[in-house]
């Protein structure tokens, strides 16, 4: 068995109610390290054969929760969370923030692997090796602050009967979803502690297709045996210093982003990407801080940065409304992108997206979308039944979030998300929407902007990432630096927060592995052969598709439309995406990850990676 | 860190505690060569996210755990005014922690003993991790005279508290 792992993973069926111990090979684990390669390894095991044909809300779905061995260990535990995705169709590591990972590892258990589907609403609850699935009827349909207040309660109070010489228990750590997941809503989320969330992807859907509503985790068992634990102390020292040294987001978390990403960087969506300038200074973050923020510094396990803050709105129209921060991603679909420039109205939707369960960049991009659809009079307020969705009315956004999570009228087909939507409402209205969809590959652009070229992504981030619009998976060359989704891949991977490994010494992460697991793995090791293994795994199941939908990467492998229209205004006005360099870069891209110019895998690329199953199932793509 | 003069306290500002967890952390990895939450002698509670504490030991003036303790396998270091344990003696009874006001002792996950906070000698490592990353919700003091036992609430006490500063009357739906 290879250190830094528990070493064993648990399955749980939801149609027959099995629940069994499995485990990996070490040279599986060794190539796919865990989280996210080690969803797509398994994923493509178990499916591969009949990918297409997998509905994604289905019970045939794999649904995982998977943590790696740095977990709990490098700085700023979280959790992955992967499947079929409902958005694309492919596969998305979608991580989250927490301290389920490192409970699940306490409890003994790398992952969690649910199959099936129940009939009826359950949760799982596990306690060390105790495990069992029950009932969850009387917490189906509440709202994310009811579900963890009763599930917290309950399982403690289960916990005190069952031991009750132990003394006080700590509440078990817990991942749920809230209306939006249940009603199998594509843009719903796995959440934690309120609102924290794995967005990208859709799997709260997925976890509400299965009737699954929580899982709550008590471990009470050390963290996995490391090789080296005096070195991993070091190695934690040293990223604890980086981020103490750097005050940045442990100050303003991402708070600043919210006015600087417009004001500074002119990347900001606003008004659904129409613009992506502004100079509004009533979202600067000194008004989030001294109007809304009651804690400064809000942290998940062993995380040095704290980016998180924990904001409420005490008095006005919106009293009662709390969220973190909102962080930049919150703070900017839910804000410009909806013409909304006031932090209170941003806390109240944020809260709002929270309590319901949904992903506030995929819904605040589908609610941008519509909104820009009412403005050119496509979407009347009779399709809204009665809203009026201008820009920056809160409480008309609101109504439409709430008609999503339920999947009422227009929300309905607005619950599909983004690009599905578009499909749907412009044969509706016998108009091409398209243009106005934000989206790569069925997922909504993250609120980082390509046009200005002033912030991180670059021209082709989206357009040949593996995961769409997911602006913490952005591909980029060369394929060993910080810009490449290789480098992204071994952050979901080892499962650990990205965002504590900015300014890191170059090759400390890979040092950080061998003190955990006592293997060698240099960076040139991983970017060329063991990442570009789980690229290409996710990339064979992206272009596989599924029932609904399919990429042609000739089409599909692009930015937004809008990323290809002037900036109209700010400082980078007149500036747009050139379509010319764009099909350079991704030229460029295609050879460097052994893609040939149609974007499908190449036999030879794929042989040497030792993948020959996944060259024979390209074959018919080709 | 400046010295402290011997005995020493914990003093505490719960409502600054990021709930980070790194005061387990270093707890379990002084005590236990290992990360391990729950063998922590430091705990950190989220019964309600946002109003995280941690939750340890604050040396009561009259020891109430020592004296309920049936077979004297608790004490109190005179170096640091530490209740000691003595895990051999120890039977795991659980009397300690009905006597503490703040039900604060716990059971070693896997052993058969009582975890208390042993002020790691005066040295407490979940005080330099606090205070190294600026949240300074644990410092080290002169113990002096304090009325400590006020410190020692429960979990759900000291929750309420912090959530009904945090989030005003609605804390009373999340309790």
């Amino acid at each position: 068995m290879i250190l830094g792992y528990a070493g064993k993973f648990l399955e749980v069926n939801l149609s027959s109610g099995k629940i069994k111990e499995t485990s990996f090979d070490d040279e599986i684990l060794k190539d796919y390290v865990g989280g996210r390669g080690l969803a797509a390894k398994i994923l493509w095991d178990r499916l591969s054969n009949k990918w297409e044909r997998v509905d994604s809300l289905s019970s045939e779905n794999i649904l995982l929760f998977l943590t790696g061995p740095l977990t709990g260990y490098f700085p700023g535990g979280r959790i992955c969370v992967s499947g079929k995705s409902p958005q694309s169709n492919g596969v998305v590591g979608s991580t989250v923030g927490g301290e389920f990972g490192v409970e699940l590892r306490c409890a003994g258990y790398d992952g969690i692997i649910v199959t099936g589907a129940s009939e009826k609403p359950v949760y799982l609850f596990v306690k060390d090796s105790d495990v069992e699935i029950r009932d969850a009827s009387h917490i189906w349909g509440k709202d994310a602050k009811r579900t963890v207040t009763i599930l917290t309660k309950e399982c403690r109070e289960l916990l005190k009967k069952r031991h009750p010489l132990y003394g006080e228990w700590k509440e078990p750590s817990l991942l749920y979803i809230g209306p939006a997941g249940e009603n199998k809503v594509r843009t719903a989320v796995v959440a934690a502690k309120w609102s924290h969330a794995a967005g990208y992807g859709g799997y709260g859907a997925v976890m509400g297709s299965k009737k699954l509503k929580a899982i709550a985790v008590k471990g009470t068992g050390p963290l996995p045996d490391v090789a080296d634990i005096r070195k991993v102390k070091r190695l934690i020292q040293v990223v604890n210093n980086n981020v103490y040294d750097n005050d940045l987001w442990r100050r303003w978390g991402t708070g600043s982003g919210g006015y600087e990403v417009g004001a500074k960087t002119s990347s900001e969506p606003v008004r659904n990407w129409q613009d992506e300038w502004h100079d509004e200074k009533s979202f600067g973050v000194d008004q989030f801080e001294n109007r809304v923020w009651v804690k400064q510094y809000w942290s998940d396990f062993g995380c040095p940065t704290c980016c998180l803050k924990v904001a409420v709105v005490k008095s006005g129209k919106f009293k009662g409304a709390i969220t973190d921060n909102p962080d930049y991603e919150m703070q900017a679909y839910l804000g410009p992108n909806l013409g909304i420039f006031t932090p209170e109205k941003n806390v109240f939707l944020s809260s709002l997206i929270d309590d319901l369960g949904l992903c506030g960049i995929q819904t605040g991009n589908v609610l941008g979308f519509a909104a820009e659809l009412f403005q050119r009079e496509i979407l009347t307020k009779k399709d809204l039944e009665g809203i009026e969705l201008k820009w920056g009315d809160a409480e008309a956004f609101s109504a439409l979030i709430k008609k999503i999570a339920f999947r009422e009228g227009i929300g309905n087909l607005l619950a599909e998300g983004t690009y599905r939507a578009a499909l749907k409402i412009g044969k509706m209205k016998n108009v091409d929407v398209l243009p106005y969809a934000v989206q790569s590959k069925g997922i909504g652009i993250g609120a980082h902007g390509i046009r200005s070229g002033k912030d991180y992504p670059e021209i082709i981030s989206y357009a040949c990432s593996v995961q769409g619009g997911d602006h913490t998976s952005t591909a980029g060359l060369p394929l060993d630096s910080g810009g490449s989704e290789l480098m992204e891949i071994f952050n979901d991977s080892g499962v650990y927060c990205n965002f504590n490994s900015f300014g890191i010494p170059r090759n400390l992460r890979f040092d950080f592995y061998e003190a955990v697991t006592g293997l060698k793995l240099t960076r040139e090791e991983w970017c060329s052969s063991k990442a570009l293994k789980i690229l290409q795994l996710q990339r064979a199941m992206l272009l596989l598709g599924g029932p609904d939908l399919k990429w042609n990467p000739k089409i599909h492998d692009d930015n937004p439309f809008r990323f290809y229209e002037p900036l109209p205004s700010g400082p980078y006005k007149g500036k747009a995406t050139d379509k010319t360099a764009v099909e350079e870069y991704k030229n460029r891209y295609y050879e460097a990850v052994g893609w040939d110019k149609n974007g499908i895998p190449k036999t030879e690329a794929l042989q040497k990676l030792g993948l020959e199953e996944v060259n024979k199932t390209l074959e018919k793509l080709r | 860190m400046t010295t402290k003069k011997e005995p020493i306290w914990i003093a505490r500002e719960l409502s600054k505690c990021s709930g980070c967890r790194k005061c387990e952390i270093a707890c379990s990895l002084f005590h236990e060569k290992r990360i391990w939450p729950e063998a922590s002698r430091v705990r950190v509670f989220m019964l309600v996210p946002g109003a995280e504490f941690p939750h340890l030991c604050s040396q009561c003036e009259d020891y109430p755990c020592v004296k309920a303790c049936p077979v004297k396998a608790l004490s109190i270091s005179k170096k640091t005014g530490a209740v000691l344990v003595k895990n051999k003696a120890c039977i795991a009874c659980g009397k300690c922690i009905d006597a503490c006001p703040g039900r604060i002792p716990h059971m070693h996950p896997t052993e058969k003993h009582v975890v208390i906070c042993d002020l790691c000698n005066g040295d407490p490592q979940c005080v330099k991790v606090c205070q190294e990353g600026g949240w300074n919700v644990l410092k080290k003091v002169s113990r002096g005279d304090r009325p400590f036992k006020l410190y020692a609430r429960t979990p759900e006490e000291i929750t309420r508290n912090l959530a009904l500063k945090m989030y005003g009357d609605q804390a009373e739906e999340y309790l």
